[in-house]
Parts: C-alpha cells; structure tokens; sequence
C-alpha cells in the first residue's frame, strides 16, 4: 500500500493552497494513506490547516527555528530524514517544491518525477516535456522513493471537512548554515493571487510600457481578476517577474484567461493550456494566440480593452 | 586557479516546434536544429562576466551527452569558455546521473562556482542544480537573476512565485540561472576559429561508474491534448455576448 508524505508549503501562517492540488493529486493513488509534513519555527496554525483538508490522515510538525524561512538545504535532511517508511514524497510544483524537492531526490538517492499531470498507478506519471508539446508517460521503480512535484494547475484542490492528527516531530539532523536569507520583496497588489484566481487578465508586450499596462489592472480590477503577463512583457520592464505565465514562469488554470496583445509563443502558451476558456485580443490576425484561443478578437487593445470594461458594466 | 564549472547541455533549438514519432517512443530529433541550452548559455555568460571583473581565472564548460554535444562545447569556447569537457554517451542521462558526474568532474577540478542552467528546455526537469548542491553538501540558489561575488560568497536575487527572494551563500555553492540574469553575447567569426585551438577533452561516461540504463523507463510520449477550435468574434459587444453565454462576466 502507498503511504505518502506531502511536504506543506505556508508562509509561516497561512497554508499555500498548492497544498490542497498536492492531497487532490495523492488521493488519484488508490488506497494510499497521505500524511502531511509542516516544517516552521511554530507550525500550530498551518497544521491545523492542514489538517483540515479531505483525506490527510497526520499532519507532522517539526517546529525549529532554522525553518523560519524555505530554505532548500535546510529544509531538505530534515524531509528526508522524516521520509523513512513512505512510498512517495510529494511537493508542489512552485518556486518552493521545485527548489526543495529535488535536493531531497537526491539525498534519497533517487530520481524526481517533475510536474506530475496526471496519476496512472502507484508508480506511473504523466508529465509535460518540451514545454508541453510532449506528454511523457513514465514508470519509476517500485523498490525505491517516489521523489515527485505536482503540477497544480492539473488538480483541483482537495475539499475541506478533513479531521486530520497532528502529531510533533523532530528530524534530529544537523542543519547547515551556508545558506542564509537576507530579504523578499514582492507585490501585495490586493489583487487574487495569480496561480490560483479563477480569473486572470493578461498582457503582453503590445501594450508598450508600464503605463500602457494599466488598461490590463483596470480591466482586472473590473472584473476581480488576477494580472499576469507575457515573458516578453517582464523583460521589457513593464510588470515584476512574478506575473510571468509560461514554461519557465507560472502555470495556470483560470476559469477565464483574456490574453492582451500576447503573440502566444509556445513557452506561454505551456502555462494556460488548462485555463478553461482563454480568449486572445491581438492586432494580428496571425498570431499563434489564435489557434488556442476559444474566443478571438483582431483589433487594437487600446480601443478594445476599455470598450470590454464599459460594456461588462457595473 | 579560481575556477568556475558550467553546465551545457545539447537540446533542441527553442524554436523548434517539436513532433512526437508515430511510435509513441519520443519526439523526433532527427534534422532537428540543435543548440545549447539556452538557460545553459546565461550561465556561460555569467561565468565570462565573472571572470571579465577579475573575481575568477578559468572558465570550464562541461557537456554529457553524445559525440555531436562538442558541437556546442565548442560554440561554448567560442563565447568565451578556457576548455571544455565532454562525457560522452549516448544513453539519456537522467538528472541524478548528471550530478552524480559534475560530482566526480568537482572534485577532480576544485571550482569555487558551479553556474547551470535552472532547466533544460527538452526535459524540463530542472533538477540537475539542486541535486549536485545536495551531493556535494553545499549551498544551492535556484532561478537567479542577480549574481554578486565578493569575499567568498555570492549574494544572489532569486526570481520566486511571491516576487523576489535575495539569499546570501557560502562559496563554493551551485547556482542555476534564469532568463533575466543577463543577455548571452553573439559569437564573432574570430572566436570562432580561436575556439578550433582551446582544449576540449573526452570522457566516457564509463569513467565515471554511472549506471548506463535509466532507473525511470518511458511507457510512451503523446502529443499533448489538443484544445477545440474557438470562434473569432467581430467586435466587443460580440465578444462580451460569448462570455456571458459562457457565465463568464
């Protein structure tokens, strides 16, 4: 029987709903049992969070004041050394798992199934290579570990109504301090958080600078939607590097995905392949955008995209 | 010798559009363009960078993969690398593998830097990094886009879902890069035949004692699911229409 550890990502405070699309994902293991790891320099709150979510047996605690902040080689001994009697260790696919799971891999000794899509068995994955454009099928061995990071975007997240234990532990591993933070600095818009809104709106580099993208957040804010934005957008200084969607910036599955004068290169278009309804506004006619879009509209966003705020009305 | 180790690996070009093969067995790369990593080539380009400040002496630049990888090792020396080394295979080599070879290359060379690419764009695995940090128990800093050397450390910004996260290492660590790190440089026809003379050596991947055969066995490779044709709207009031047929707004 499969007995899997999923390693909770919070930010000392709130779970991370990755959390609950990781549970959803070991859940498509049958009969498994799936246990919860919350590392944190106090981790009640989390944990009683965590143990919330349908399906989650325990919920482990280690509490230490090392783990204030997700710091991979500080992180990773102690997830592998909490990993001894799992069949599988599970992390999200984001910025988080995907830093700290494949340094447990290895201090495992074994290989990582990346961005898990879909769960065919106990011991084989579907996952996207070439930016999408390929699914692998694969099957990893049943005597060892099963290191792996799910792609949230492929799962829904795991209900409520849980009445999970929670338990304290201790690795007992001797942490490294090579490795120290020193700040983070990011956007509190006020706005959903990107990676799970139901709705996103988002630009490209047609919208030709900073101040052109502010059609983008008003349509947004019209609507109660996320921003998100193509590479080229983030490269040209328009918006921060953590509105980027795409192969090597966020992967997400809105609802609804209005993409704004965004060519619809296959690097973002790997990250909206699962939003449900996507809808391109673009002057060219040709643009890649097209071929994937449910809803097309040719024409100039800067008339456009007000024009679309006005009519939605109030 | 102050010496910073980098990773490049042999992919297909990024603007190849790729084909999975009618026998489900991959994708075809047969007269497929190739090229380096492009994550690779940022962090080849940083390695230059670093040692054009002065702060190293020797930049090495590291392939595993087939004989037709010195193609891109030798582009690599051409940019600006002192040597390379080729471990040559023709198995896939999967990430574990791969650091468990960058493992043994550091401690026969000493770098005081690895810089590799945060992933590569066939596999898109992004695992290599963080586990050859873990085998050699030093610090790791995924996905940089800033990278500053000084008094043997790194103070490096990492691009993370929340924003920006700013870490400070203890040197020698591995740091893999990403995208807005730096513009890689174009390579002058000069560099190019200086390139013909640098050393760029061949190792077998049997030097290593590296299991040939992939612990994980591909079942099959589709193409992804292909999404319905849409409908192209006249104007905007047709296009809010849709969406609230849909219940979208």
């Amino acid at each position: 029987m499969s007995k899997i550890l999923i390693v909770a990502e919070h930010d000392g405070s709130r779970l991370n709903p990755s959390t609950a699309k990781c549970v959803s994902c070991a859940s498509k293991i049958s009969g498994a049992s799936i246990d919860l790891l919350v590392l944190a320099v106090d981790g009640a709150a989390v944990a009683a969070q965590a143990a919330s979510l349908a399906g989650v047996g325990k919920v482990l605690v280690a509490d230490n004041a090392a783990n204030a902040e997700p710091i991979a080689a500080v992180l990773a001994p102690q997830v592998a050394k909490l990993a001894a009697g799992y069949t599988h260790v599970f992390g999200p696919s984001t910025t988080f798992g995907k830093d700290l799971m494949p340094r447990v891999a290895a201090l495992l000794g074994v290989g990582q199934v990346s961005d898990i899509m879909a769960v065919e068995s106990a011991h084989t994955f579907k996952r996207p290579i070439y930016a999408g454009n390929a699914v692998l099928t694969v099957e990893v061995p049943s005597d060892a570990a099963v290191v792996a990071t799910v792609r949230v975007a492929s799962f829904e997240a795991a209900a409520q109504g849980g009445s999970g234990t929670v338990e304290k532990v201790d690795a007992g591993v001797a942490l490294p301090s090579h490795t120290r933070f020193v700040s983070r600095s990011g956007a509190t818009s006020g706005r959903p958080d990107l990676q799970t809104a139901n709705r996103v709106v988002a630009g490209g580099r047609a919208l030709g600078s900073a101040d052109g993208f502010q059609i983008i957040y008003s349509l947004a804010d019209k609507l109660g939607a996320a921003v998100g934005a193509s590479r080229a957008a983030v490269d040209a200084g328009y918006v921060p590097n953590d509105l980027q969607v795409g192969q090597t910036g966020k992967i997400i599955a809105p609802e609804l995905y209005i993409a704004i004068g965004i060519s619809g290169a296959i690097q973002h278009m790997t990250g909206i392949k699962d939003a449900r309804t996507i809808v391109a506004i673009n002057k060219d006619g040709e643009a890649p955008i097209f071929e994937a879009a449910d809803i097309g509209l040719v024409g100039d966003l800067f008339t456009i995209v007000p024009e679309i705020e006005k009519q939605i009305g109030g | 010798m102050r010496r910073i180790m980098v990773g490049v690996k042999r992919v297909v070009d990024y603007n190849v559009r790729v084909r999975v093969k009618p026998d489900n067995t991959g994708v075809v790369t047969e007269g497929v363009k190739m090229s380096i990593n492009p994550f690779d080539e940022i962090a080849l380009e940083e390695a230059l960078r670093i040692k054009e400040k002065g702060l190293a002496d020797e930049v090495l630049a590291v392939g595993i993969g087939p004989a037709d990888a010195q193609q891109q090792l030798r582009t690599a020396l051409a940019m600006g690398a002192d040597r390379a080394i080729l471990v040559q295979t023709d198995a896939s080599v999967p990430p574990l593998s791969a650091a468990r070879i960058f493992r043994q290359l550091i401690d026969k060379e000493q770098p005081f830097l690895v810089l590799l690419g945060k992933q590569a764009i066939d596999d898109d695995n992004g695992q290599t990094p963080q586990m050859l940090a873990a085998l050699w128990d030093r610090p790791q800093a995924v996905s940089c886009s800033k990278v500053e050397i000084a008094d043997g450390k790194a103070t490096v910004t990492r691009e993370v879902d929340a924003g920006l996260e700013m870490l400070e290492v203890d040197l020698p660590a591995v740091l893999s890069v990403d995208l807005r790190l730096n513009e890689p440089r174009y390579v002058k026809l000069p560099d190019i035949m200086k390139a013909k003379k640098k050393p760029l050596d061949t190792m077998s991947l049997g030097d290593f004692g590296v299991a040939e055969a992939p612990a994980f066995r591909t079942v099959r490779v589709d193409p992804p699911p292909q999404r319905s044709k849409g409908i192209m709207v006249k104007d905007v009031a047709e296009l809010v229409d849709a969406l609230k047929k849909k219940g979208l707004v």
